[in-house]
Formats: C-alpha cells, sequence, structure tokens
C-alpha cells in the first residue's frame, strides 16, 4: 500500500507518495536521491544512517517513510550553505581530523547537531552519551569529540550552529 | 523488505477493531526499532503493521494528582524518560536504567511499552518498574484489565497478552516517604549493549526509626523472566540497614538468582555481580534517601 505524506526537508515541502514498508533511509537514498545518508548495519546499530526529524536524532534505517509526514525532517544535505560554505559543525570536523574515510561522518555530524540543539555547551561526556550510538572504525573517537567541542566552543553566541526553526521542539 | 500495509489508528478502539478485522495477518508497532528490524531480517512478516503511535493520550507522563500514582503511557518514548525532570528527581532509578538503553537515536523512537511488550530477558525497561511495583494496564477487545507487572511475563518474548490487546499504561503506586531506589546494568561497554546482569534495588525506610519498612530486589537477565529475590527482600525488611546487612542480602540474592551461561557471560561472573551490585544499589538507595529526605 502507498501513502501521502507531506513533510519539510531540508527547509522545502514535499508531498508525495510513498510506500508503507519503505524505511526513511531507503526514502531519502533510493528515491528522493539524497544520498549523504549512509547505510552501515540497516538495524540500528552503527547511527551511520542518523537524521534528524522535529530537532531529535533517530536511525532513518528503522524509521518507516510513513512516519515522517506533516513532520520536519533534516539530512546532512541540509546543513551547509546554498553557496556551498559548510557548516561550523562539519568544518570543524574537517579541521580537527574528525572524518578519516568518511562513511560515519553524515551520521556523526547529524547527532551532534541534535545534542547542540539540547545543550548549547555539552561537555565531554554529554558529547560521548550523545554519540554512543554512532560507530567509527578510523578515528578511535578522539578526534570527533575534539571536533564537537571545538566547534561548540567556537560556536557559542552563534546561533547559527545552535538554534533549531520556528517551533523548536527543545 | 517484504511489503505491508501501515495503519494509523487514532484511538484504542479503533486499533483493536482493525487488528480484529485482520487477525493474525496483523501486528501492533509502537516506535518500531525491533519490528522493523525482525521484518528486515524475515523473522516476522506481517501484512498489516497497526501502528498505536497515533493514539491519543498514549504518551502521557504524570503523577495523577488525586492518587499520586505516576502514570508511564505505553508509548512514553526511552528519550523522554531520560530527560524529564519528574522521573529524574522523583524516580531516579528509572533514569539510572533508561539512559543506558541503546542509543539517542533509539531512545528517541522506542517505547517503554515496547520494551516490555518484546519481553526479551535482557529488557533494562522493566525492573526499575517492577522494583516499585509497577502494575500493567491492557486494553483488548474483552475491555480493560490490570496485572502486576511483574507477572506480565511468561518468558523470553512472552507476556499474558491475548491476541489483539494493548498495553496502555503502567502505572506505579504513590511512593511513600523515605523510598529510595537505584538501578544498575552490568555490560562491557554502557551504551548499545545490552546488560550482562541488571540490578533493581528499591527500600523504604520507616520516617521515624530508618528501619526498613521495604525492601524490592530486582534482577534482569537473572531468570527468563524479570525475577524478584523474595527471600533477600524478607531479610533486609524490619532491619536496620548499613553495609553489611547489604552485604549479605546481595549474598542471599546471588543465591536466588538463576543466571545461566550465554555468549554474553558466564554464570558464576553474574551470580557475584549480583551479589557486588545488589549491596552498591543498596547503598545507594540510602544515600538518595538521604540527600532527599535529610538534606544529605
Amino acid at each position: 500500500m502507498s501513502t501521502e505524506i507531506r513533510f519539510i526537508l531540508n527547509g522545502n515541502e514535499i508531498q508525495m507518495q510513498v510506500e508503507d514498508h519503505w524505511t526513511l533511509l531507503h526514502l531519502l537514498r533510493e528515491v528522493i536521491g539524497l544520498s549523504g545518508t549512509k547505510e552501515g548495519c540497516g538495524s540500528g546499530e552503527c547511527g551511520a544512517c542518523t537524521v534528524i526529524v522535529d530537532g531529535q536524532a533517530i536511525n532513518s534505517c528503522l524509521y518507516l517513510a510513513p512516519e515522517i509526514n506533516d513532520r520536519e525532517l533534516l539530512t546532512i544535505e541540509g546543513l551547509a550553505a546554498a553557496d556551498g560554505t559548510l557548516h561550523p559543525l562539519q568544518q570543524s570536523f574537517v579541521e580537527n581530523g574528525g572524518i578519516q574515510c568518511g562513511f560515519c561522518s553524515p551520521g556523526m555530524i547529524m547527532s551532534s547537531k541534535a545534542l547542540l540543539y539540547e545543550n548549547p555547551a555539552p561537555t565531554v561526556d554529554d558529547i560521548k552519551h550523545a554519540l554512543a550510538g554512532n560507530l567509527c572504525r578510523c578515528t578511535g573517537y578522539t578526534q570527533i569529540f575534539d571536533s564537537v567541542q571545538a566547534a561548540t566552543e567556537k560556536a557559542l553566541g552563534d546561533v547559527t550552529v545552535v538554534a533549531w526553526k520556528n517551533g523548536a521542539q527543545k | 523488505m517484504k511489503t505491508f500495509t501501515y495503519l494509523v489508528p487514532k484511538t484504542l478502539d479503533e486499533a483493536v477493531s482493525m487488528f480484529e478485522s485482520h487477525g493474525e495477518r496483523a501486528m501492533y508497532v509502537a516506535g518500531g526499532t525491533d519490528v522493523v528490524v525482525k521484518a528486515k531480517q524475515g523473522k516476522i512478516a506481517p501484512d498489516y503493521l497497526i501502528s498505536l503511535k497515533h493514539v491519543k493520550g498514549q504518551d502521557q507522563l504524570e503523577v495523577k494528582p488525586d492518587t499520586n500514582e505516576l502514570i508511564i503511557g505505553a508509548l512514553v518514548t526511552h528519550r523522554t524518560l531520560e530527560t524529564s525532570k519528574l522521573i529524574r528527581k522523583q524516580y531516579p532509578i528509572i533514569h539510572d536504567a533508561v539512559q543506558h538503553i541503546g542509543s539517542t537515536q533509539i531512545r528517541n523512537v522506542a517505547t517503554i511499552g515496547g520494551n516490555l511488550v518484546n519481553a526479551v530477558p535482557s529488557a533494562d525497561g522493566a525492573i526499575p518498574l517492577i522494583a516499585q511495583d509497577a502494575v500493567a494496564k491492557i486494553y483488548g477487545p474483552n475491555g480493560e484489565k490490570e496485572v502486576d507487572l511483574i507477572h506480565f511475563f511468561e518468558g523470553p518474548g512472552q507476556t499474558v497478552l491475548e491476541p489483539g490487546e494493548i498495553l496502555k499504561e503502567i502505572v506505579i503506586p504513590a511512593q511513600t516517604s523515605h523510598t529510595g531506589g537505584a538501578y544498575k546494568k552490568v555490560g562491557r561497554r554502557a551504551a548499545m549493549e545490552l546488560p550482562l546482569i541488571g540490578i533493581g534495588v528499591v527500600l523504604v525506610l520507616d520516617p521515624a526509626t530508618s528501619i526498613c519498612q521495604k525492601a524490592r530486589i530486582c534482577l534482569g537477565v537473572a531468570a527468563p523472566t524479570p525475577l524478584r529475590t523474595l527471600s533477600a527482600e524478607r531479610f533486609l525488611t524490619g532491619k536496620m540497614l548499613d553495609e553489611e546487612v547489604l552485604t549479605e542480602a546481595g549474598n542471599m540474592a546471588a543465591e536466588e538468582s538463576r543466571v545461566r551461561d550465554s555468549i554474553r557471560g558466564q554464570a558464576w561472573y553474574r551470580r557475584e555481580m549480583v551479589s557486588v551490585f545488589v549491596r552498591r544499589m543498596g547503598m545507594r538507595c540510602l544515600e538518595r534517601i538521604k540527600e532527599k529526605y535529610y538534606g544529605g
């Protein structure tokens, strides 16, 4: 069966038909063509598919597409500015060695972004707790925690990092 | 994943009648973090998934003003419990457990009701609730019924729910003064890990004498279903509690546990951990009572 849904994807309103059994990850990668969100394990263990729904990080591989109806979705493609300027979190991952092979990076960055909505000044322990569902096989995590912390410090006061859109969830 | 039709009822009655029209071909789903994995793996193949996510009132989390009971709607997510000030302050044993279930991404979606209905022996969610004498309210084709949460579980993956029945909410009785609770998940790492063993302790002291009036020791992964160690509980009741008494209770609880060897850990180690963490969680209960009722 298919269902008609409306949702906001990276600021753009979308109306479309989805099959009930599609996951949000399938919808993004295979139907809409946004392949920044990665599929790692496909079972909620690795966090590579993390996206933000109504301000909260979720695993898109376990989220059924019909459930995105009436919600606001942010993916890694929605972070950089229209002119290609990287989001401060992305820039910080580049500058601090938070990216090696890059496969976990979109998920890591989306989990970090969701953390900053709730907690603009996280401690290292807060960062570890928030990223505990994102696996990385390259960095050993330290550079990733450094990247998030550096972005936080640099951007405290810079609302573009932490602001959630009007009607903020948290 | 096999195709299915996703149904979105707005009321419990609507959900139940949808189930009755489709029978065995239908399945309820809450957050979906287990159901979708199982569907992907082909372990289940429903033709209809009936989502309980949009049923009104299923996500309430509040203390009822008239009875002081804590009501946790089945659709409350682990993340809501984790971030709730009410839970953190008044029911810290629940916070202890939910903060390490899955990951942030899972906790944002997965529900306490789903965790309970799955009835896996390793579910962290049930233990602190049982330790607080929680009652499960169930709604189904034959109306409402309720069962003590400890009796909700019948075996791994099995509960008292009959076909078509829905776990509606969890009710925790009014908390008496001088109650303290604490939970520990013992595992190799904090996140994305099922517990080797889970230990929940709740102690209630007499406000005047500080003698233990009531004790609950509830273990996860110590048996096919959550287990209360009744002898250890009885041993504590009526005693003045200190580390020595709690050590003895820990040893008794370890004896009562029905732990076994599994891929995640061996029985002897689990037994040791029961002994150690019943003591430590008991001590934490006492600390929490002290902080809350005697201002530290």
